[in-house]
């Protein structure tokens, strides 16, 4: 029996659980002493104001695809990645060692070449904790939390020494001019549409769009895909079908791992053009977030990562006019993430008893 | 080499000092857990809790407000946890992921709000923080006890002047066992963990039985972190719970989810963090420098081997990380 | 002279699920001192009607009347208090504490465990005495067998002070010895006075031990009559609103060349106990051979070796070539390509992925074959999807819509669509776990036939069921199985349950 349409499933529910979580938020920055209605105000025009405010808005949302899609290929095989912000530092510091010591004659060879350095470090870091989880049995969440600890000295480690440009800033060298990714302003341009380029959105993001079709031909159209998600939804079915679960767990986490270092495309090699020390400034955590809110799914996560990218750079104006933290952004993240997850029945079982109800009513 | 100065005093009486908070969060986690409800929440419980205990006992001036203020806010989260976990049934591991953010989230932007001075608290001094309380006798001055015999260092800093918690947590560890092995409350935390159909249908409420858990959960998640900021250090800094959290569960799960061997345990994490922040005597003692970057990083590596491998063979709590539904 | 008030006394008992009605209206009368069974097929509604009187729900409707008192039960906690003690299918114990401990679990006497433990000891042993319920007190239940397990069910609720004493499907995990060891003690427990609820879909019991009988049919209680005035044959028909084959139609097999032969198997399962030990047996082509025991002897982990999904050695060959029982092409895929099919005794856990759409689940284990694939990267959806609408319709699956998830089939159903995937792939050899476990008599007879089909076109079909019933009027030739040994073969027209169930025991016949 089915107990609601689909579209409630898939609409209603995401929906009503954002507006707890925006409700929720309302109230803590009217604790702080803020009116909520103004705060809205002020983001909603430092995100979509002007074509610049639209390109930060763009490039974080890049960030958060990358981000979310990882979170949600490890989540079909039933692995909790929290690492994705490890991940996406190590895969930061392949995309910056392939374009420091590769002399990459022009951007798109730079792209290959510095996004699969990228995918491989980010790969390689989720690696451990997949193949721990898959043989020992080692709980993946705190391998994966332990792992973005490690992530953080190691490159400390490498920016103040071995990879360090001059000066009293960890950080690396610029990479070379002929390596930089065009601007969002630059590809709208040859279309003919006009678009700042004080912003910092860049190539990344028709990778990031690529990433999502990727995933979901994957997961959904192949055989794999089929595989992860039989072993996602039950691990002692897929052994009776013959999926092996340690191959499962490993490519799944690969995968993951590569699409968080992939995020290095857009943070590291299209924006900063060098790596620093907080390159990744949480996306990895928004990833979380991002594919609770998509249902896993890479339209929803397109359009959460968007929405997320919206309220992280409407968050930086918030605390340039009001001085509210940008962990305001943090805050609100974790309200999605607990009411779009952990609380999903609070919103879901009312939800269907209504339609129950109705249905009854209908079918009398 | 002198391998003798991995047994340094100053050392050993900093493993107390950090070992302290990760023993609280620990038996937090074996409480929550034991009553099958897995907690990953622990280190956001504890940093709410070590913001408030700070912001309430420099506001108020008293230290015992801020405790109660630290530890209610920590059963706050717990209670949400429950509310999640317990009552709607979601997933305890993305219940426990909110809980974390939000406490990180909350503290910073409550912080600015309240103190303005960019995510922390003013620091605490006098009765606003947990005074070490200093034995009679017992030397005060760094430089008397540099020079004192070895009894008398062991007496006079490892033993001496530590704070109440963490004298409280002596005997924290043989109650918690007394009231896991020997009390009703314990057998049935026990059973529910285990099989909560068998408790149900014994007429005992699950839900009672695993709200109880998650709040003592919270009590000693809140003592672990007002300890933080008013006992350990003298005030609230951003984040400076430092995935202790996460440290105490996997403490908890080489330690079986006894409460014995989670002293050992975390002990053992208190020594490495201990060591990590004395260079200069690990130097002294394997005779090479060591980056302090891979210092930072060994408590972590250091629990991802005691995962990967130590463990032997840990059975949790057979009912762990579900929620009970009626079986039809 | 009045007659006494009934020890039980439900009137209008309704109770619904969302949109399914478990009971609709029930009444019923138990009186004391007396065995009162509750028959019916499964999902016919007689455990939700036990779990409202045990206080587990609560009822949209109706009076419980309790020695002619009416009684509230809104908690377990009142059941208990009211007399009332239950002995789940599924065992309600803590499996790492001891026996003592699981008695006092929910009435200890104080905050303090130690003066309850001492308490319980002296009573238990009193208990046992009285009523022959023989257990160790310090026995911890994961160490103890489930007949032991059952008795200290029993002994938990004589301990909560039960007059009333409800036993749901008791004897589906023991063996026919174990069983009358049950009934001995059911006896006496009516012989002192003890009112007794006996659930379960076995006619036989029924007319072996108690005094009156209900029948309900699709949350309805269709008749209540005194044991002595019924037989079977009209009880069957009360369960199944028509009449029923008992028997399965099929002429004598006629066996071919071996096409699966099994010498020496031996498995050891993760926690490291020895669970097949050293089986050795073949089927030929055009035969059933038939696995009997009592849940638990090892029977599934043969099937799982023999499937693909768990470890084992010795040698297996299928029409004389050996397959792989360790390494790479020891799965469930390379298994199929073999030739073997295979349908797991527990579908809802093995053989369907209950979130997944009938279709995907069509593809189930299968999903690499050839025909499926579109291209070397992408699946051809399309084309599971018509071969899954053609298959539902051969077995009449209800709905016949491949989109549907599976946990929206009824449990026969979903076990239509496990038999159709993969009796429809022609495999050398049917490997067929719990066929009918949880399904209705319609489809127990359609999925017998089926079976029988497919060994009258010279498939090699190996049958494990814990329901002597199937296995007596399915197989060709049967097998024991007791502690991972296969303790004899009989033929079915050769034996009787008695030799069988001595075999299921552990008793060693002579000719075996």
């Amino acid at each position: 029996m089915q107990k609601m349409p689909n579209w409630a499933d898939v609409v209603l529910v995401p929906v009503l659980s954002l507006v707890l979580a925006a409700i929720i938020s309302a109230i803590v920055i009217l604790a702080i002493g803020h009116n909520p209605i103004d705060a809205l105000g002020i983001m909603v025009k430092g995100a979509l104001g002007n074509s610049a405010n639209v390109s930060y808005t763009l490039y974080y949302a890049t960030n958060f695809i990358f981000t979310g899609l990882a979170v949600a290929v490890a989540y079909h095989a039933r692995m909790f990645n929290i690492g994705g912000e490890g991940q996406a530092y190590i895969g930061g510091l392949g995309a910056a060692l392939a374009c420091l010591y590769i002399p990459w004659p022009h951007w798109t060879l730079a792209l290959i070449g510095g996004g699969v350095a990228a995918a491989v470090f980010g790969a390689a870091w989720a690696a451990i904790p997949a193949y721990l989880q898959a043989k020992r049995g080692s709980h993946i969440v705190i391998t994966t939390i332990m792992f973005n600890y490690m992530a953080y000295p190691l490159l400390n480690f490498l920016l103040n020494g071995p990879i360090k440009a001059g000066g009293m800033e960890p950080a690396t060298p610029s990479f070379a001019e002929a390596m930089h990714l065009p601007n969002l302003s630059a590809i709208l341009g040859a279309v003919g549409i006009s678009f700042s380029d004080r912003g910092p959105a860049n190539f990344a993001l028709i990778i990031a769009l690529l990433a999502c079709v990727f995933v979901w031909a994957l997961i959904w159209k192949t055989k794999l895909g089929y595989e992860t998600r039989a072993f996602g939804e039950s691990e002692s079915a897929a052994k009776y079908a013959g999926i092996k679960p340690t191959k499962i767990i490993m490519i799944a986490m690969l995968i993951s791992g590569g699409l968080a270092g992939m995020m290095a495309i857009n943070n590291v090699m299209g924006e900063a053009e060098r790596l620093v020390l907080n390159a990744v400034e949480g996306a990895g955590f928004i990833g979380i977030a991002v594919a609770l809110m998509g249902r896993n799914h890479p339209v929803g996560i397109l359009i959460a990562a968007i929405l997320f990218g919206i309220l992280y750079q409407g968050g930086a104006e918030l605390s340039a006019e009001l001085r509210i933290p940008r962990e305001m952004v943090t805050v609100i993240q974790a309200l999605v993430i607990l009411f779009t997850g952990a609380l999903d029945n609070m919103v879901r079982m009312p939800i269907e008893k209504l339609f129950v109800a109705f249905g009854r009513k209908g079918a009398n | 080499m002198d391998l003798l100065a991995f047994f340094d005093i100053a050392v050993l009486d900093g493993t107390v000092r950090l070992g302290v908070p990760l023993l609280l969060a620990c038996l937090a986690g074996l409480f929550s857990e034991r009553a099958g409800i897995f907690d990953i929440g622990l280190e956001g419980k504890m940093l709410i809790s070590a913001f408030l205990a700070a912001g309430v006992s420099f506001t108020t001036g008293s230290v015992w407000l801020g405790l109660i203020a630290g530890i209610m806010a920590s059963v706050v989260l717990s209670l949400l946890h429950g509310l999640a976990s317990i009552t709607f049934r979601g997933n305890q591991l993305i219940s426990g992921v909110a809980i974390n953010f939000f406490a990180s989230g909350i503290t910073v932007v409550a912080a600015q709000a309240w103190f303005g001075e960019g995510g922390r608290t003013p620091s605490l001094s006098g009765a606003a923080r947990f005074e070490s309380i200093q034995f009679p006798g017992a030397l005060t001055r760094i430089r008397d006890i540099a020079k004192a015999d070895l009894p008398m260092k062991v007496y006079s800093e490892l033993l001496s002047g530590h704070t109440i918690i963490v004298y409280l947590c002596i005997l924290i560890v043989p109650f918690v066992w007394w009231t896991l092995y020997r009390t009703r409350f314990g057998l049935r935390l026990r059973a529910v963990g285990e099989n909560p159909g068998a408790v149900d249908t014994a007429g005992i409420s699950v839900y009672r039985m695993r709200y109880s858990a998650v709040i003592i959960c919270g009590v000693l998640c809140g003592l672990a972190g007002a300890y933080l900021s008013t006992g350990l250090q003298a005030g609230f800094v951003r984040e400076m719970t430092a995935g202790r959290g996460y440290i105490a569960l996997a403490a908890l799960i080489f330690a079986k989810w006894r409460p014995w061997q989670a002293l050992g345990a975390t002990m053992l994490f208190g020594y490495l963090q201990a060591l990590a922040i004395r260079p200069d005597i690990l130097e002294r003692a394997i005779g090479i420098r060591v980056q302090t970057q891979v210092l930072d990083a060994l408590p972590y590596v250091l629990t991802v081997i005691v995962l990967a491998g130590f463990v032997g063979k840990a059975i949790p709590p057979r009912a762990g990380g579900e929620a009970y539904v009626k079986e039809r | 002279m009045t007659a006494p008030a009934p020890a039980i006394e439900l009137v209008g008992i309704s109770k619904a699920f969302g949109p399914v009605q478990a009971n609709k209206d029930i009444s019923i009368r138990v009186m004391p001192g007396t065995i009162h069974g509750i028959i019916g097929e499964n999902g016919a509604g007689k455990s939700t009607l036990m779990s409202i009187l045990y206080g587990f729900y609560k009822a949209d409707a109706g009076e419980v009347f309790i020695n002619g008192q009416k009684t509230e039960i809104p908690d377990s906690q009142a059941a208990i208090a009211a007399g009332i003690g239950m002995v789940f299918q599924h065992f309600k114990l803590v499996e790492n504490f001891t026996v003592l401990e699981n008695v006092i679990l929910g009435v200890e006497d104080g905050f303090l465990l130690r003066p309850s433990l001492t308490k319980a000891r002296k009573e238990l042993k009193q208990l046992s005495e009285e009523y022959e319920l023989h257990v160790d007190p310090d026995a911890v239940i994961e160490e103890i067998g489930v007949g032991m397990q059952q008795r200290v069910e029993i002994l938990k609720a004589l301990y909560r002070q039960a007059d009333i004493l409800i036993l749901d499907e008791p004897t589906g995990v023991l063996t026919p010895a174990e069983a009358d060891q049950l009934f001995r003690i059911l006896g006496r427990l009516r012989e002192e006075g003890k009112t007794i609820i006996l659930i379960t879909h076995k006619l036989r019991e029924i007319m072996e031990i108690t005094d009156t009988v209900s029948v309900m049919r699709r949350g309805e209680m269709t008749a209540t009559v005194k044991t002595a005035e019924t037989d079977p044959a009209q009880l069957a028909e009360l369960m199944v609103g028509r009449k029923v084959l008992l028997q399965v139609d099929k002429v004598p097999a006629k066996p071919g060349d071996v096409i699966l032969d099994v010498q020496n198997l031996n498995v050891t399962d993760a926690q490291g106990v020895h669970r097949v030990k050293n089986v050795s047996f073949n089927i030929r082509a055009g035969e059933i051979l038939g696995i009997a025991g009592v849940a638990g002897n090892g029977q599934s982990e043969l099937l799982e070796v023999l499937g693909g999904y768990e470890k084992g050695t010795g040698t297996i060959t299928v029409n004389g070539q050996p397959i792989d029982l360790t390494g790479k092409y020891s799965d469930g895929q390379s298994r199929r390509k073999r030739g073997i099919a295979h349908v797991p005794e527990d579908r809802q856990r093995e053989g369907l992925v209950m979130n997944f759409s009938a279709w995907e689940n069509t593809a189930f284990g299968y999903h690499s074959d050839p025909r499926y694939q579109k291209n070397v990267l992408f699946m051809d959806h399309a084309a599971i999807k018509a071969d899954t609408a053609e298959k539902m319709e051969r077995f009449d699956v209800r709905p016949p819509n491949p989109l549907l998830a599976a946990k929206n089939f009824s449990g026969g159903n979903q076990q239509k669509i496990v038999v159709a995937r993969e009796i429809e792939r022609n495999p050398d050899v049917l490997l067929i776990g719990q066929p009918t476990r949880g399904v209705d008599i319609g489809a127990i007879e359609f999925i017998h036939k089926q079976i029988v089909a497919l060994r009258d076109q010279g498939k090699a079909i190996l049958l494990v069921s814990v329901e002597l019933d199937e296995i007596m009027s399915l197989s060709d030739r049967i097998a024991v199985m007791f502690d991972g040994r296969i303790m004899g073969e009989r033929l079915p027209q050769d034996t009787n349950v008695q030799e069988l169930g001595l075999l299921m025991a552990g008793v060693q016949g002579d000719a075996a």
